[in-house]
């Protein structure tokens, strides 16, 4: 292969304080690819996302593991570059909508800050390209909007204005964090769709962090899936739902919903392939 | 600004929050016009007129409504003129502690490790003194005089504001909108001053509010121990210390000023709880 990935994570181990978050995290994401991350609450996936940003809670510590940007060494890199980086290249969507915003900063000063530091925008021109921003993401009324503060909006609104957010620079990367939990099924729906066009117009790569593989069906290309900070398996997209190699993959695809079959009744994930895949976990702490 | 407008329509509805706002206007009025509103010059002796009572008891004189002093002195005048001093000492102590301490408490609590240890302890040591000591002996220290009063208290009573900023820094810095901030590329500096500090402006209106009360007493006890301004000056503490040589001729002199302590005093506490009721649920929602 010649194409360099836009992200590569590989053999990434991570601890909080003694304890074991991440045992081995393979992660390849290819330019304009969005990579599903999929597993259930607790596997480590936000960890994962925040790992590479470089904004994992004090006291991680990265064990093993090499994580690089378009080749560029993301864990040794000096704070400078990162903060360069942030924003401009490599840009965050937060799963909640509620309390990624400033709550007590107006809309228009929370989309123009990233503007003018990155693209070097005067304030004039950054308020206009927000408000250009705010029409791709068809909010109704942007120019109210600008002058709002967060509360104001309906949190479909402020996805769509964190949306825009990690747009706005044209980075090459975006880390999605269960960007659409939160949010009601329409909703949900609305944004996947959005942030699929402006993914696709713009040739941007996303790290998809859920925990629903439904929405991976929807908007992923590939998919990894983890759980107790492992890799288990990585397909694209059609070949997962087609042929599941791991017995937790198929586990989780009877533990999901399907649109095309809405009869089918849900089982849990097996307690006994939980247990089996956490001692296959702790085996590889020693 | 529409849920922080709210909040203070909310708060104006709330009695408590209207009376310590009723008082803090009074004393802000009495402090600003006092030679307007003083009927008589607050030094001027007549020692014919000493120890009128008020005009409400038998034997006063209408031109003295409160009553006057051993020496003859209008007192509504004196007390006027002290409301001078109580509230440049409160305003201005209260807004130095803010400033020091609220600088302290921001860098400890966002940068943490061994800045926080150091300033923590500081605090630590600071609050094992007993304040109103403390004050006394820095006044005897650095002279007595309306300067050294304020700076007695800003000395003593930044750790109330940086406990409490600090607390609620660290609050503050585990939300998403502070990971959010970060992920665009702001710098440290620029997210604690133009992202979270915003986010304490009603804490610090709260904390200045109920410093001022504090700030109040504390001058009132230096005046009464004689270490705050000249003696010829009106003070309220002043007032309390004369008059307690002639509280059984007189109640008026010491009594009086005393109200007019427990009422500012009571009132910037209310007014401070009240702005603490109304401004949480927006900070915490
Ligand atoms: N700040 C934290 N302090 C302690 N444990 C944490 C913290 N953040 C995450 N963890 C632990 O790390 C593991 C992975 O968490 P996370 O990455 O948030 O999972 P996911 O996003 O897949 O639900 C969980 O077991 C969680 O308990
Ligand atoms: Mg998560």
């Amino acid at each position: 292969m010649t194409v360099a990935p836009t992200l590569a994570v590989a053999s990434l181990r991570l601890d909080l304080g003694h304890t074991p978050i991440l045992r081995g995290v393979d992660i390849d994401v290819m330019p304009g690819e969005v990579h599903g991350l999929v597993g259930e609450s607790g596997a480590g996936k936000t960890m994962v996302g925040k790992a590479v940003l470089g904004i994992a809670p004090a006291g991680a510590r990265i064990r093993s593991g090499s994580m690089t940007f378009l080749r560029e060494d993301l864990i040794a890199m000096p704070e400078r570059r990162r903060r360069d980086l942030l924003g401009r290249q490599i840009a965050l969507i937060p799963q909640d909508p509620m309390t990624g915003l400033n709550p007590v900063l107006r809309i228009d000063r929370q989309m123009t800050d990233p503007l003018r530091l990155h693209l070097g925008l005067d304030r004039p021109a950054a308020a206009a390209k927000a408000l250009d921003l705010l029409h791709q993401v068809r909010i109704r009324e942007p120019e109210r909007v600008l002058r709002q503060y967060p509360h104001e909006l309906s949190g479909g609104m402020r996805q769509r204005v964190l949306i825009a957010m990690a747009f706005s620079c044209r980075p090459q990367l975006i880390v999605a964090d269960e960007p659409t939990t939160a949010l009601d099924v329409t909703v949900q729906r609305q944004i996947l769709r959005l942030i699929k066009e402006l993914q696709e117009t713009a040739g941007t790569a996303i790290l998809f962090i859920t925990h629903d593989l439904g929405v991976v069906s929807k908007i992923c290309d590939r998919v990894s899936v983890i759980h107790s900070g492992r890799i288990l398996e990585s397909a694209g997209v059609a070949d997962l739902f087609d042929f599941p190699q791991h017995d937790y993959t198929r586990a989780l695809m009877r533990a999901t919903p399907r649109y095309d079959r809405p009869g089918d009744l849900l089982q849990p994930v097996p307690a006994d392939l939980t247990a089996r895949l956490i001692a296959e976990a702790e085996a590889l702490d020693a | 600004m529409a849920d922080r407008r709210g909040a203070l329509v909310s708060a104006a509805s709330d009695a408590r929050v209207l009376f310590g706002a009723a008082v803090l206007l009074a004393l802000i009025v009495a402090a600003a016009a006092a030679p307007l509103l003083a009927p008589h010059d607050p030094l001027e002796q007549d020692l014919l007129a000493s120890f009128l009572p008020p005009a409400f008891q038998a034997g006063a004189d209408p031109v003295f409504p409160l009553g006057t002093d051993s020496l003859g002195r209008d007192l509504l005048s004196r007390l006027i003129y002290g409301a001078r001093v109580a509230l440049t000492v409160a305003l201005v102590a209260a807004s130095l502690a803010a400033l020091l301490g609220t600088a302290l408490g921001l860098i400890a609590g966002y940068f943490g490790g061994w800045v926080d240890a150091v300033i923590s302890r500081l605090v630590d040591v600071w609050m094992a003194f007993p304040p109103v000591l403390l004050s006394i002996v820095l006044v005897a220290i650095i002279g007595a005089g309306l300067h050294s009063v304020i700076i007695a208290i800003v000395i003593i009573d930044w750790t109330r504001f940086c406990r409490v900023v600090r607390a609620e820094v660290l609050v503050q810095r585990e939300q998403d909108y502070v990971a959010s901030a970060v992920t665009i590329g702001l710098g440290r500096w620029r997210i604690l001053w133009h992202e979270i500090l915003p986010n304490l402006l009603p804490l610090l209106l709260v904390l200045i509010t109920l410093e001022m009360g504090i700030a109040i007493i504390v001058e009132a006890i230096l005046s009464f121990v004689g270490l705050s301004v000249s003696s010829d000056q009106a003070t309220w503490g002043g007032l309390i210390q004369e008059g307690r040589l002639y509280i059984h001729q007189a109640w008026w002199i010491m009594v009086l000023p005393m109200a007019c302590i427990i009422v500012s005093v009571l009132g910037l506490n209310a007014l401070g709880d009240g702005l603490r009721r109304t401004l949480d649920p927006v900070m915490r929602r």
